[in-house]
């Protein structure tokens, strides 16, 4: 187990500027890159799987050491790695359509499956495929099980097209989880299911994610102490990935919280790479990921014009807390269903729409972006009508960018500029159209 | 005056509803009888049985080929997104999809799942429904799920037409789609046997027929079509037998078919309108309706990227049996630009046809590539190299 109490003392002397709790994640996902890379040596079987509908608290129960390919493949893009594996999985044989988390995490086995921290990471001894929605994790698990040749076992997730959980799709997640996954994660670890370790780490989640939502609401003040979607990509890192149930992110959560509360106090903005940011000229509200490959000048072209992003909806892709959902430990197999039907992507249209305009409403921003990414058609099929029917039923205007998150051919930084700050100058048009509102 | 042989006038008849966008057949249906629905689907499958139970037409809507000008539909989508939704939305926004009553859409894949939550907001006076299928094949985990899903569907279309659908309408039901894939299954062994005889760009205008006809209908025009191909003799090539895969979702343009045909390939199976093949024999017809129809897709259905193999030695399995069972010398992967699915699942099945030593090639396409003479080539080129190094 991977779970202390200790919050770790960060010992980086910082280049950029970063809140504490940001450099405690990255130290926390640098960590969880040397357990893998170690886990052979200490004896440990090691599963990978998907952010959304990420069952971390279950994958502790039978002492897996956790890989997520995404956050592997979005470290790479950080790391400015990504863009020759997508060359080396296309020279493999894949297609220039497809997704490129997907080509990133292949070229990064083609090359001797080197993590985004120099460490070889360990193949995988299964692969839990939570088809949570996003169609092309089902194929990239395939494409990773034909290469390495290990087992995999789903869990198909139903996809909430009517904008509901109906009882037969929380039965239906359930009934695969106690049949099929976790006798599986069972047989393949060699240690029984205790349902009441399951509650415990589930009750470290539930404090973290009382916590994160804390910090992602603080938004909702003028000034935002938080940028909530790329500063946000440092606070759900742990929650999102192989952390939610330890102590050590309980802690995380609650140190970054203080942090937050504090800056919140002192009417203080969100801490970008460049120090303090300046005024808070603009609020948005961001639908999509980011792009990772360039990410700090993405960034930058936000702050430097005074624009924060109040909220994204990518902040929500590994879990929706923010409208009430908590793990829950009295529950434990039900709520981990829950959780999964109810990730971001799984949501249908209308209701994703919903989510957008009451963001807009509580948030009291500007407008919304989206941050259309070619990768990932769960996120972007739909999203231009997502920008009109948003810009319908709020009044507030809305602008559209095409990026992708790891393939550094698709991110035009003058493009993604001229439009952004287009963008910005029609916000402030419409203000000035309308003084009364701000 | 010279006969046009009845072959002939089955395709031609086929072809005119393959190009009839404005659904003039549809519309036809619906007024012959005051009150009747039409229900539009999307590829790969969903249970026409339940529609006609509900005494229904069932409209297999494959988006608008090459044949119209996508303008509406591209301000719905960026230009890495497919062709077939932007084409589909642009016939539903233009009023061509008004005949329908409802809409439903299954599951295969992100973008079709979204275009059912597009089709929510922009046809709101419209059923709309998108239908989930189990990825988990056991009986009692995603059967039970499949039998409560197609409960729902079975109550939808039971309140549109305002009365119930019983186990007797939905048996009926059964046996008539039945008989639909007893015939499309003997035109495809037919066309297997005797390529020359039935060529592929008539059979694909055969099967499109039956997404706008009624099935007892379709059924019959399948029989005709075969027994008329078999009185017309065609003259026998000397043409490489390949495997056409990829093609399940958005359509490539007829003429596409017809150059992979002229360019030396005798296309003795493919993936088109797997709806109409996907389970792969009868369904019991005096038992329980949606039990019957749940064991049907969990064990005897079709395979394709859509659908999870469970484990890593289940991958290319059904692609090799297909390509013995119509001996086959090669297979053409054929899939749409940007389609996740095919493209995805395509390296996973050229590794398992290379150890095989099946030969194969690959190319996308859109629904309305226009630029035949490159795939033709390519095409060409496969055949020879089957014909003149092959050693299967």
């Amino acid at each position: 187990m991977n779970a202390t109490a200790a919050m770790p003392q960060s010992t980086k002397k910082p280049p950029v500027q970063k809140e504490d709790a940001m450099w405690l994640q990255k130290e926390m996902i640098n960590r969880n890159y040397h357990e893998l890379a170690t886990a052979r040596e200490q004896g440990r079987k090691v599963a990978a799987t998907f952010v959304p509908g990420n069952l971390n608290e279950l994958l502790m129960c039978f002492d897996f050491a956790r890989s997520l390919p995404e956050t592997n493949a979005l470290q790479n893009g950080l790391r400015k790695k990504s863009g020759k594996f997508i060359l080396d999985a296309e020279r493999d044989g894949q297609s220039e359509d497809v997704c490129n988390y997907v080509k990133a995490d292949l070229g990064m086995m083609l090359g001797g499956e080197i993590g985004p921290t120099g460490e070889a990471l360990p193949k995988p001894d299964i692969l839990l495929l939570s088809y949570t929605g996003c169609f092309t994790f089902m194929k990239w698990f395939e494409l990773i099980r034909h290469k390495y040749g290990c087992e995999s076992v789903m869990l198909h997730v139903p996809y909430q097209g009517e904008g509901k959980i109906a009882p037969n799709m929380r039965n239906y997640v359930v009934k695969q989880l106690k049949e099929t996954v976790i006798p599986t994660l069972e047989r393949i670890s060699g240690v029984k299911f205790d349902i009441d370790r399951l509650r415990q780490y589930m009750k470290e989640s539930t404090k973290a994610e009382e916590d994160l939502v804390a910090v992602l609401q603080s938004a909702k003040h003028r000034p935002s102490p938080i940028d909530g979607y790329f500063g946000a990509v440092y606070y759900i890192g742990p929650i999102f990935t192989a952390f939610r149930g330890t102590p050590e992110a309980t802690e995380f959560y609650r140190v970054l919280r203080q942090e937050i509360e504090q800056r919140l106090r002192e009417g203080k903005g969100p801490i970008t790479p460049d120090g303090e940011m300046g005024e808070e000229k603009y609020r948005l509200v961001v639908e999509g990921p980011p792009n990772w490959t360039s990410f700090r000048e993405f960034w930058k072209m936000f702050y430097d014009e005074g624009a924060v992003v109040v909220t994204s909806t990518y902040a929500k892709v590994g879990g929706v807390y923010d409208f009430g959902f908590r793990h829950d430990p009295e529950h434990p197999i039900e709520s981990l269903a829950e959780y999964c039907l109810g990730c971001y992507t799984n949501l249908n249209l209308p209701s994703r729409i919903d989510m957008i305009c009451k963001y807009i409403d509580d948030y009291q921003a500007d407008g919304l972006l989206i941050n259309s990414i070619k990768s990932c058609n769960s996120f972007s099929a739909g999203q231009l009508l997502i920008l009109r029917e948003v810009e319908r039923r709020t009044g507030k205007p809305a602008a559209f960018i095409e990026t992708d998150l790891v393939d550094p051919r698709y991110f035009s930084a003058s493009n993604v500029k001229n439009r952004l700050e287009s963008y910005l100058q029609m916000v402030k048009q419409k203000r000035a159209a309308a003084p009364a509102a701000h | 005056m010279t006969t046009v042989a009845p072959v002939i006038q089955i395709v031609e008849r086929c072809q005119a509803l393959f190009e009839d966008l404005e659904l003039n057949a549809v519309k036809q249906w619906k007024a012959a009888v005051p009150g009747r629905k039409a229900i539009g689907y999307m590829p790969i499958y969903v249970p026409r049985e339940l529609v006609h139970a509900a005494g229904m037409l069932s409209v297999g809507i494959l988006g608008g080929g090459d044949q119209i000008e996508v303008i509406q539909g591209d301000a719905y989508y960026q230009s890495y997104i497919c062709r077939i939704p932007r084409s589909t939305i642009e016939l539903a926004l233009t009023g061509r999809l008004d005949c329908l009553d409802g809409m439903l859409f299954p599951s295969i894949c992100d973008v079709i799942r979204n275009l059912s939550g597009m089709w929510q907001i922009l046809f709101k006076d419209k059923y709309v429904r998108y239908f989930d299928v189990p990825q988990n094949y056991e009986d009692a985990i995603g059967g039970t799920f499949y039998i409560n899903e197609l409960q729902a569907l079975r109550d939808d279309l039971g309140k549109l037409r305002g009365v119930p659908i019983t186990d007797e309408d939905l048996n009926a039901s059964i046996r008539v789609y039945n008989a639909n894939r007893r015939a499309v299954q003997d035109l495809y062994a037919y066309r297997a046997k005797n390529p020359w005889q039935a060529p592929t760009s008539e059979v694909y205008l055969v099967l499109r027929a039956g997404m706008v006809l009624p099935p007892e209908e379709h059924t019959q025009l399948v029989r005709d079509y075969i027994a008329a191909a078999e009185a017309l003799r065609r003259p026998k090539r000397d043409n490489a037998r390949v495997v056409l895969n990829g093609s399940f979702c958005e359509q490539p343009p007829l003429g596409l078919i017809k150059s992979i045909e002229m360019a030396g390939c005798y296309v003795v199976d493919d993936d088109f309108m797997l709806v109409t093949r996907w389970l792969l024999d009868d369904v019991p017809a005096s038992g329980k309706p949606l039990e019957e129809l749940s064991k049907a897709f969990l064990h005897r259905s079709a395979t394709t990227a859509a659908k999870y193999d469970a484990k890593r030695e289940d991958k290319g399995v059904f692609l090799l049996e297909r390509i013995k069972t119509s001996g086959a010398e090669g297979v053409i992967f054929a899939a749409p630009s940007f389609c996740d699915p095919a493209l995805l699942e395509r390296p996973m099945l050229q590794d398992v046809l290379s150890q095989h030593k099946v030969p194969h090639t690959a190319f996308k396409y859109a629904e309305n590539t226009g630029q035949m003479a490159p795939i033709r080539e390519q095409a060409g080129t496969f055949a020879d190299s089957i014909k003149l190094w092959s050693t299967t």
